[in-house]
């Protein structure tokens, strides 16, 4: 019972550290795509870390098959919602912010989507 | 206690989280920041029903979470065609 109990308490602080650690960066990062990047680490370690940790503290339960759902629905639904978020920032035509364009010269400005709409 | 310090770290997210949403320069940042808030959100319901050892609050959480996709599909397909009811089909067609 203890070993469990150190298991799930390691995965709720590291769960919270990356938590706190996607905040800062969606605070910090200088514009939407890194802020995204650093958005999905909440969806992916910190609610995958801590929801893993409260399933050891619930047992195998009721509980443990909602904590499972909720997962799931995280695992699924994030990348569909990030995804969704860079497509529409595209859209309204905000290029990410990059160091050097390795694009090849001028094929970027009058490319077309992939969707055949012009960008 | 560890839910407290989760709970503690949760609340430090979300007040993060809160000040990009209200700093944000474009709409985007602003759904986002607002996406992250609610799953942030379904984490607080999680943490602090174990830690008040009433783990029920979990069906609120997955609830919450079902209608924070369906807002933050909803709000980035309004932004994008300024209407919720358009129709794709209805966009090539004419």
């Amino acid at each position: 019972m203890l070993a469990v109990d150190v298991a799930s308490w390691a995965l709720i602080a590291l769960g919270s550290f990356f938590t706190v650690a996607g905040a800062l960066g969606l605070l910090r990062m200088p514009e939407i795509f890194t802020r995204m990047h650093a958005a999905s680490v909440i969806d992916t370690l910190g609610v995958g870390l801590l929801f893993l940790g409260l399933c050891l503290q619930a047992g195998f339960s009721l509980v443990t098959l909602k904590l499972v759902f909720l997962l799931a629905l995280f695992f699924f639904m994030s990348p569909v919602v990030t995804h969704a978020l860079a497509r529409a920032c595209l859209h309204e035509k905000i290029e990410p912010l990059l160091a050097e364009d390795r694009r090849p010269r001028g094929a970027a400005p009058t490319g077309v989507a992939d969707d055949g709409r012009q960008r | 206690m560890i839910f407290v310090a989760a709970t503690f770290a949760i609340l430090v997210a979300l007040a993060l989280a809160i000040a990009r949403a209200i700093k944000g320069q474009t709409v985007f940042d602003r759904v986002l920041a607002g996406n992250s808030v609610g799953t942030l959100a379904i984490m607080l319901l999680a943490v602090v029903g174990f830690l008040t050892e009433r783990p029920e609050f979990l069906d609120i959480g997955l609830t919450y979470g079902l209608l924070n996709i369906i807002g933050t599909l909803a709000v980035l397909k309004f932004f994008r065609h300024g209407d919720l009811a358009r129709d794709a089909n209805e966009e090539t067609g004419t």
